[in-house]
C-alpha cells in the first residue's frame, strides 16, 4: 500500500478541507421531510439534526466537492467487513444523484473525518448513515440554488443528475463548476432537510456490489497488514506468559546481536524487539522469550466452578423491568418453571491477528490502526505517550474482521510504545495468533435464571429473569483500556468498569424479552470485578439474553402445549416482529410433521437492543447418538433493518452472523487453568470448519421503505443460539442450558 | 541466495533459508494475497499452490521450495482481470472482511484443476483446511460452484487452452 508519510499530525482537519466559499442563503428545496426522521437529536446538537449532523454540522466535513467535480464524502465510521463503505456510498450517491462510482469515501481518521466515536453497536447505518443523507440532501438543496441563481430559473425547474444540474432548456452546469468559487465551506447543515422521495430512489436498496471486495480477492492492498511504509521496521511484543506475570529479568544482549535486530525495548514487564524483517523480528522475539525470567503466580478462577465464581461476586443491581398488571398476579399461573443458564468465555478470533503501524516524527505520533474507534484510540494514546492532543493522529485501516473489542486497540498502543522508542522509522507490530488468543479481551462468561408460569388462557402469567455479567465494555477511554499500558513502568489502570445504561444495555442487552407479558420482573447483576479482561464481542449480552430467553420461550410454550412458534406469535404485538416470525416460519416449512430420527427444529427471535434490527431465525440439526455431535443442517432467517440500503449487504451479514453464532454455540469455550489462558491456538480453540457448514442459510430481507435505517450487523447472534438449543432439544428430548453445547454435554445430557 | 519461481518469474531471494514462505513473498516480493493468520498451519490464510498443490507458506521454509513452481493469488488475475475463480467470488459478493479469501482461492484453484467437477463434499473437503470467521462460508461454496462452471464451459469452448492456469 503506498501512503506517503502523511500529513503532520498537528495538521488540524479544518485546515485540511480548505476549500472554497459557497453561497449565502439557499432555499431549500419543498419536500418530503425527514424520510429518515433524526430521532436523536437530543444528546448531539441542533434539535431536527441526525446525531451525528448535528455535533459536526459543517457540511464539509462530511461531502467535498472539488473544483475539478471529485466528490468525497466522510465518515467516522470505519469499515471491518461489514460492507459499510458500500452502504454509506450509497446513501450519498443517492441524494446527489451521482453513481457511487463518483464517491471517494474517507473513513475514521482525527486529521479527516468527523468525530463519530465508535463503529459498534450496528449502529453505523442508523448514526453515519443517516448523518450522510441528511448531509447530502442539504448539499442537493445548495447546488440546486446555486444552479439557479447562475441560469436565473427557480430551482424547481431545475434537474440535477449525473454530477450536474440541468436546466430545461439544456444548459448545464457541474457540480465542480458550481462549487468551483465558493466551495461547501461556510455551508452548515440545518434542521429541516428535504429528502429525496422514496419512490425516486434509484441507488438505495440496490445491491450494489462492495466496492473493496475486487482488491481483496486479487491481492490488492487492502489491510493495515499489507502497509508497507518507507523504512519500516518490524516488531514483535514478548507477553508475559499469564496475566499477572511480573518481568524478574531478561538478558538482552544475545538477543541484540542476532542479525537485522535493530533493538531490544523493555519499560516494566513490557518487552519487546525491532528488526528490519519481520522473520528476523519473530526470531528474536523466540529467543527474546526464552530469555526471560518471569514471576508467575495464580491469580485466575477456577474454570471448573467459573459459574458459582461469577455469582459470588459483589454486583451491582439494577431492575431494569417491573410489570405487575393488578389481578394477574403470578397466582394466577400454572407450574412454575425454573431454570438456569451459562455461557463460558468465547473470544472473537480474528483470522489475521492484530496489528498497527507506528511513526514517531518531530514530536508527533500517527498510528494506523484497524480498531473500531480512532478518535477514543487517540484519546487513550494522548493521555499514555503524554502527548497533546494535537500531536496524535490516528487513520484507521481496515484490518481482519474484528466483531467487537479484540485485541486492534492494544496493538495500537504497541505500535506507539514502539515508535516512540525508535522515533524516525515506521514500526509495524504484529501480534502472533498466540497473543491474540491470550490477550484479546474475551466475551464475557455470564449466569441467567428464569422462572415463569402459564396461565389458564395458555399465555405467560409470569416472567422473572436474572442476569449476571461482567462488563460488555471496557474499550478506551482512558490509556488504562490498553493493555500494554498495563505492564509499563509507571502503569495505567484501567477505570472501574461500568454497565451500559438501557434500553441497549450491555450485559442485560435484550434481558428484557420484546414479548408482552402481564408479570415481568427482570433484574441486571452487574459485576465489577472480572477474574478474566473482557469486552465487547458482537451482540454483548444480547447474545447470552436472547439464547436464555428464547430457550425458555420453548420451555413455557411445551408447558402450554403450543407450538413454539404460535406460542411467540401470540405474545408478540408489534407488527414487525410478527412479520418476521411469520415469514421466517413459512420459507422454514415450520410444521409439526416429524423429522428424521436425530433431527430437530428449533426457533429463536429478538429485536436487537429491541431497538434496531428484528430478526427470527429457524433451523434444522441432527445430532448423532453415539457422539452427542450436532450439526446445524440448514437455516432460515427473516430480517427486517428498516429502509435496506444494500440488501444484498443486510443477507451477507446476516448469513455470517447465523454461522459465527452457530460455531459459538455449538463449540467455543475459552480455555484456562489458575494461572494462564490455555486456548492459545485453532486446536485449542476450535472453530467452525468446512465440514461443519449447513447445506443451506436463506436469509429474507424485508424492506421498509422510508422507515429509518435499523442496526442489522449483530441481530442473528442471540436468536441463532436460541433456535439451536430449541432444536437439540427437539433432536432428543434434552435441554441444554450451558454454552457452548459441545458434543460432550449433549452426550452427557442424553445419558448414552 | 535461493532462487524461488513466483508467478512464471525467477526471483533471487537473499534471506535466512528456514524463512517461511509467507515472510519473503510479503515483506520481499510486495505481494498481499498470502496473509499472516496463525504461523502454525492451521487456518490457510497463508496458502499459495507449489506445483499446482495447496501449501501453506507460513511453515514452508522458502529452501524447500526451490524449483517448484509457486503460484499465489496475485498470479491468478488481477482487480482488471480476474481469473475464473477470483470472477467467481466478485460475482457472489464472496467476502465480509475478506481476510481469509485469497486463501479459500488457493484451495478452490488446486481443486478445479484436479477435479473439474467437484462434488459438494468434496469442495468441502478441499475448503477444510481454511478457516472463515466472518461466516461467508455459503457464499464461499458457491463461488467455488461457480468457478467450476466457469472453468468447465471455457474448456469446452476452448479445448486447448490451459484451463485456467
Ligand atoms: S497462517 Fe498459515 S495456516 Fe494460518
Ligand atoms: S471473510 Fe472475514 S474471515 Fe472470512
Amino acid at each position: 500500500m503506498k501512503h506517503s508519510k502523511g500529513s503532520p499530525p498537528e495538521l488540524s482537519r479544518r485546515a485540511f478541507l480548505g476549500g472554497g466559499a459557497l453561497l449565502v442563503g439557499f432555499t431549500l428545496m419543498p419536500g418530503r421531510l425527514l424520510a429518515q426522521a433524526p430521532r436523536e437529536a437530543k444528546g448531539g446538537g441542533d434539535v431536527g439534526l441526525p446525531k451525528a449532523l448535528g455535533a459536526d454540522p459543517a457540511l464539509e466535513s462530511w461531502i467535498r466537492i472539488d473544483a475539478d467535480g471529485a466528490i468525497t464524502v466522510f465518515t467516522g465510521k470505519a469499515e471491518l467487513g461489514q460492507g459499510i463503505r458500500t452502504a454509506l456510498i450509497q446513501v450519498a450517491a443517492e441524494e446527489l444523484s451521482v453513481t457511487p462510482a463518483d464517491i471517494t469515501l474517507v473513513t475514521a481518521d482525527t486529521g479527516r473525518t468527523p468525530n463519530e466515536s465508535f463503529t459498534a453497536g450496528s449502529q453505523s447505518m442508523q448514526e453515519s448513515g443517516t448523518a450522510i443523507l441528511h448531509a447530502a440532501a442539504q448539499v442537493r438543496a445548495i447546488l440546486l440554488g446555486l444552479a439557479a441563481e447562475r441560469l436565473g430559473l427557480p430551482a424547481e425547474r431545475l434537474t440535477i443528475a449525473n454530477a450536474a444540474v440541468t436546466a430545461p432548456g439544456g444548459g448545464s452546469l457541474g457540480f465542480g463548476e458550481l462549487v468551483a468559487d465558493g466551495g461547501l465551506r461556510e455551508a452548515t447543515a440545518r434542521p429541516g432537510t428535504a429528502l429525496k422521495p422514496v419512490a425516486d430512489y434509484t441507488v438505495i436498496g440496490q445491491g450494489v456490489r462492495r466496492i473493496d471486495i475486487p482488491a481483496k480477492v486479487t491481492g490488492g492492498p487492502a489491510y493495515v497488514q499489507d502497509l508497507r511504509l518507507p523504512g519500516m521496521v518490524h516488531a514483535r511484543v514478548v507477553r508475559p506468559p499469564s496475566p499477572s506475570a511480573r518481568l524478574r529479568g531478561v538478558d538482552t544482549g544475545e538477543v541484540e546481536r542476532m542479525p537485522g535486530v535493530v533493538g531490544v525495548h523493555r519499560d516494566g514487564d513490557y518487552l519487546a524487539v525491532v528488526a528490519e524483517r519481520e522473520w528476523q523480528a519473530i526470531t528474536a522475539s523466540r529467543a527474546l522469550a526464552s530469555a526471560a525470567v518471569w514471576d508467575e503466580r495464580p491469580s485466575l478462577p477456577d474454570e471448573n466452578d467459573i459459574f458459582d465464581t461469577l455469582l459470588g461476586l459483589r454486583s451491582e443491581d439494577t431492575v431494569i423491568h417491573d410489570r405487575r398488571l393488578a389481578g394477574t398476579g403470578a397466582a394466577g399461573g400454572g407450574r412454575r418453571l425454573s431454570a438456569e443458564f451459562r455461557r463460558g468465555y468465547q473470544i472473537h478470533g480474528s483470522i489475521g491477528p492484530s496489528c498497527a503501524v507506528g511513526l514517531f516524527e518531530d514530536g508527533g505520533m500517527t498510528v494506523w490502526s484497524h480498531a473500531q474507534g480512532m478518535f477514543p484510540l487517540r484519546a487513550a494514546l494522548v493521555e499514555m505517550l503524554g502527548l497533546p492532543e494535537d500531536r496524535v493522529r490516528c487513520i484507521h485501516v481496515e484490518g481482519s474482521g474484528c466483531y467487537g473489542h479484540n485485541g486492534a486497540d492494544d496493538a495500537g498502543a504497541d505500535a506507539a510504545l514502539l515508535a516512540r522508542a525508535f522515533p524516525g522509522r515506521p514500526v509495524r507490530v504484529q501480534w502472533m495468533r498466540e497473543d491474540e488468543h491470550a490477550w484479546e479481551p474475551f466475551g464475557p462468561a455470564m449466569v441467567s435464571r428464569a422462572s415463569g408460569s402459564v396461565g389458564r388462557d395458555g399465555g405467560i402469567a409470569d416472567l422473572t429473569y436474572e442476569v449476571w455479567s461482567n462488563a460488555h465494555s471496557t474499550r478506551p477511554g482512558g490509556a488504562g483500556a490498553l493493555m500494554p499500558a498495563w505492564h509499563l513502568a509507571q502503569p495505567f489502570e484501567p477505570d472501574p468498569p461500568k454497565p451500559i445504561p438501557q434500553p441497549a444495555g450491555g450485559g442485560d442487552r435484550n434481558a428484557i424479552p420484546l414479548y408482552a407479558i402481564p408479570n415481568a420482573r427482570i433484574v441486571h447483576h452487574f459485576l465489577p470485578e472480572m477474574p478474566l479482561r473482557v469486552s465487547a464481542l458482537r451482540g454483548l449480552g444480547a447474545y447470552m439474553n436472547v439464547f436464555s430467553l428464547e430457550s425458555f420461550m420453548d420451555e413455557l410454550a411445551r408447558e402450554a402445549g403450543t407450538d413454539p412458534v404460535e406460542f411467540r406469535l401470540r405474545h408478540l404485538d408489534d407488527p414487525r416482529a410478527r412479520d418476521v416470525v411469520t415469514l421466517a416460519a413459512e420459507r422454514f416449512g415450520w410444521s409439526a410433521a416429524r423429522l428424521p430420527s436425530g433431527h430437530g427444529r428449533g426457533f429463536g427471535f429478538a429485536r436487537y437492543k429491541n431497538l434496531a434490527a428484528y430478526c427470527a431465525v429457524a433451523v434444522e440439526v441432527m445430532v448423532a447418538r453415539e457422539t452427542g455431535a450436532t450439526r446445524l443442517l440448514r437455516a432460515v432467517a427473516a430480517i427486517d433493518s428498516g429502509q435496506a440500503v444494500n440488501p444484498d449487504g443486510i443477507r451477507n451479514q446476516t448469513e455470517g452472523g447465523i454461522i459465527q453464532s452457530a460455531s459459538w454455540t455449538l463449540m467455543e469455550r475459552a480455555r484456562f487453568d489458575r494461572t494462564r489462558v490455555t486456548s492459545l491456538d485453532w486446536s485449542g480453540y476450535p472453530i467452525l470448519r468446512f465440514d461443519q457448514v449447513p447445506e443451506s442459510v436463506d436469509v429474507h430481507v424485508i424492506d421498509r421503505p422510508g422507515s429509518p435505517f435499523l442496526g442489522t450487523g449483530e441481530a442473528a447472534q442471540g436468536p441463532t443460539a436460541g433456535a439451536i438449543a430449541n432444536a437439540v432439544a427437539d433432536a432428543t428430548g434434552a435441554r441444554l442450558r450451558e454454552l457452548p453445547l459441545t458434543s460432550d454435554r449433549v452426550k452427557a445430557a442424553i445419558g448414552v | 541466495m535461493i532462487t524461488l519461481s513466483v508467478n512464471g518469474r525467477d526471483h533471487q531471494i537473499d534471506a535466512d533459508p528456514a524463512t517461511p514462505l509467507l515472510y519473503v513473498l510479503r515483506d520481499d516480493l510486495h505481494l498481499n494475497a498470502a496473509k499472516f493468520g496463525c504461523g502454525l498451519g492451521q487456518c490457510g490464510s497463508c496458502m499459495v499452490l507449489a506445483d499446482g498443490l495447496p501449501v501453506v507458506s507460513c511453515v514452508t521454509p522458502v529452501v524447500a521450495l526451490e524449483g517448484r513452481r509457486i503460484r499465489t493469488v496475485e498470479g491468478l488475475g488481477g482487480a482488471d482481470d480476474p481469473g475464473p475463480v477470483q470472477r467467481a467470488f466478485i460475482d457472489e459478493q464472496a467476502a465480509q472482511c475478506g481476510y481469509c479469501i485469497p486463501g479459500f482461492i488457493i484451495s478452490a484453484q488446486a481443486l478445479l484443476e484436479r477435479t473439474p467437477s467437484p462434488s459438494d463434499a468434496e469442495i468441502r473437503t478441499a475448503l477444510k483446511p481454511n478457516l472463515c470467521r466472518c461466516g461467508t462460508h455459503i457464499r464461499i461454496l458457491r463461488a467455488v460452484r461457480r468457478a467450476a462452471d466457469a472453468m468447465r464451459t471455457s474448456v469446452a469452448a476452448n479445448p486447448g487452452g490451459e484451463g485456467g492456469q
